[in-house]
């Protein structure tokens, strides 16, 4: 019986196999984890946090209001358009009955743009805003850049989250007399807030870890933001401190390379980890939920 | 103009217009005008919104091919057949080509470049692809739901680690490993024949080719491995359960049923992964060596089209005719026209295949 050996010896493999490369992905990921926390964890100091950074020394205080606020800018603006861009893609854009959900152009560009590589974003902002609109390199830049590069996730999420609410929800507003916006408000977008939530914590961890485009747009300063928005008003954020200062001379420099990782991969850890209690939480109540 | 206006317009029946019915006309009209305000208030910023990223599309196109467009034409095609990046002499009289301003000797090409993306992102696809079916198996077909979950998401953690962290380990910890303990034992034993003598030769101080391409597989695996799962949860039992019926061990289940059920998904979820390793800057600038040049084995120091964006800038900006400046926007131009061609091939497979998928396999 050699072929059912065979049959059988493949059936192992593949098996293994499977697992194998579960392993191959998650020991990696462990790596990457203990590497960030193994370099930072000899010389660490909670004071880093709150240290001002002066040439070479001190601590990332400037770096992390930094990226705190271009997370809390993406946040605003990001989050706003993202949030009404896929209210209207899921909700405002039914133009025949049984036809195909409305705005497929619209959702075309979306994807076109989320499909642009962040350093061409990057670019397209040094030329356009830093230098044409004599912004200077400073924080509306790289917030209008960092944007663009997320919008189109936060309003794919936001779709996909007010699809899955039943339309049994929306007949029913419409039964009690609700307007549209009334019931848009108190019905579909509650129910759907679990899942626009989830997008915005998960587009913040984009906006936070990214680097390419921010190198073009804010570039770097060691001082904290200043509070204004253009003017060549340079400012850091954490990502640029570990892409910068890692192979630095200065064992200081390294250092702080090394805190800012450290940092960068707890603020997402908290974004992701958040955003999994929500659908947890959420998933527990709603009914008929996928297997 | 639609049903849902109409009738809040005739029903006096939403809970706080109940509460005001009986205080008197005026307020129920004011009540009525602000709720049909409020839609229209939606309606009309949701409009808004929706056009701002068609609008940032139009506008990031434009402002590329106006910049590129003195580079376009001086650069000629020559731009894709050798490769430079020579800023040019600051000191000697600016050179005149076709009208176009640019400094004595100035010279650009792209050929490495090219050459050196395809490279990293095919190294990254070969191996995630593999490795991101296998994942998606086990964590839709082998694995109890309170072990993939939390599997599941430690992979989406993978996903979410900031580029530049993984580039910082490429860097420090896991190029260095590999160039000490793995590539030379390859160099040593590949055979001296085409194709595997590529394998062959000095193996590096660890930042270059075959390093950033593995560091850029770890990028891709959890978009694919995402995706497959996905495709996979949408492929109907019943058709499995009859071939393992029929006697069919896992193996034959996966290779003849569930994965030609969903292949056009997995290319589209290959595609999508190979858009992304296209764009991808900062891991390759800090891994690859960043050289502009083809690399010579595939341990060797090279760049990408994203990463020589980012780390030409500073010298760019140095050339007060702004031809350099120009040249970074005709690569952008290059390479968003190359990946947004493969996001969207890959969009269109992956919809289509899920519309068609979906209906069957949505009764579990």
């Amino acid at each position: 019986m050699p072929r059912v050996r065979r049959r059988r010896v493949f059936a192992a493999l593949f098996r293994a196999g499977t697992f194998l490369a579960l392993g191959l992905v998650l020991a990696p990921a462990a790596w990457v984890l203990a590497g960030v926390v193994a370099k930072a964890a000899p010389h660490w100091h909670w004071s880093v946090l709150w240290t001002p950074l002066v040439s070479g020394n001190g601590g990332l205080e400037g770096p992390l209001v930094g990226t705190l606020v271009l997370m809390a800018g993406v946040l605003v603006i990001a989050g706003t358009v993202g949030v009404l861009a896929g209210i209207h893609l899921a909700e405002l854009s039914r133009p025949r009955r049984g036809a195909a959900p409305g705005g497929t152009w619209l959702r075309m560009a979306s994807d076109v743009l989320s499909g642009f590589p962040s350093i061409v974003l990057g670019y397209v902002g040094y030329v356009a805003l830093v230098v044409g609109l004599h912004w200077g390199y400073s924080l509306l830049p790289a917030l209008l850049i960092l944007s663009i590069m997320v919008v189109p996730y936060i309003a794919k999420s936001t779709e996909t989250a007010l699809r899955q609410v039943p339309t049994s929800y929306r007949e029913g507003a419409e039964a009690l007399g609700m307007s549209t916006g009334y019931a848009l408000r108190k019905v579909v977008l509650k129910s759907g807030a679990p899942g626009i939530v989830t997008g915005l914590l998960i587009a913040l961890a984009i906006a936070g870890g990214e680097t390419a485009p921010l190198i073009y747009t804010a570039n770097f300063a060691t001082r904290v933001w200043t509070g204004s928005f253009v003017g060549g008003h340079e400012f850091g954020y954490l990502t640029y401190m570990v892409y910068a200062f890692w192979d630095q001379p200065n064992k200081n420099q390294i250092y702080l390379s090394y805190d800012a990782a450290l940092v960068l991969v707890a603020i997402v850890l908290i974004l992701l980890v958040s955003a999994r209690v929500i659908v947890a939480r959420t998933q527990r109540h709603a009914e008929g939920r996928r297997g | 103009m639609t049903t849902a206006e109409g009738a809040a317009g005739d029903l006096p029946a939403a809970p706080d217009a109940a509460r005001a019915a009986h205080r008197s006309p005026a307020i129920r009209r004011m009540a009525g005008a602000l709720r049909a305000g409020e839609t229209g208030a939606w309606r009309w910023s949701a409009r808004v919104a929706v056009v701002l990223p068609t609008a940032a599309l139009a506008f990031c196109v434009a402002v590329l091919a106006v910049k590129a467009a003195p580079a376009i034409g001086v650069n000629g095609l020559g731009f894709f057949t050798h490769s430079a990046y020579k800023i040019g002499s600051a000191y000697a009289p600016t050179v005149y080509t076709n009208g176009i301003a640019h400094p004595k000797g100035s010279a650009y090409g792209v050929l490495a470049l090219i050459v050196g993306t395809l490279q990293s992102s095919v190294i990254a696809l070969v191996v995630a692809l593999p490795v991101s079916l296998g994942c998606a198996f086990a964590l839709t077909e082998r694995l109890p739901r309170w072990v993939s979950r939390p599997l599941g998401f430690a992979i989406e953690l993978l996903a979410g680690i900031p580029s530049v962290v993984l580039g910082l380990w490429g860097v420090l910890t896991f190029g260095p490993i590999l160039a000490n303990n793995v590539y030379p034992a390859i160099a040593r034993h590949m055979p001296n024949v085409p194709v595997l003598d590529w394998f062959r030769g000095t193996p590096g101080r660890g930042e270059g080719l075959l390093t950033g391409g593995l560091v850029l597989s770890l990028m891709i695996v959890p978009i694919i491995t995402a995706t497959t799962a996905d495709l996979f949860r949408q492929v109907p039992p019943l058709p499995k359960e009859g071939a393992e019926a029929l006697g069919m061990t896992d193996w034959e289940v996966a290779h003849r049923v569930t994965i030609p059920w969903v292949r056009a998904g997995i290319i589209g979820a290959t595609a999508l992964g190979l858009g992304r390793a296209l764009g991808e800057t900062i891991v390759l600038a800090m891994t690859t060596g960043s050289i502009n040049r083809i690399a010579p084995n595939i341990f060797g120091s090279m760049s990408t089209f994203a990463a020589e964006i980012v780390t030409q800038l500073s010298s760019s900006l140095t050339d007060a005719t702004g031809f350099a400046v120009a040249t970074l926007a005709e690569m952008a131009l290059v390479l968003a026209v190359i990946s947004v061609l493969v996001n969207l091939v890959a969009r269109w497979i992956v919809t289509r295949t899920s519309r068609l998928g979906g209906p069957v396999g949505s009764g579990v």
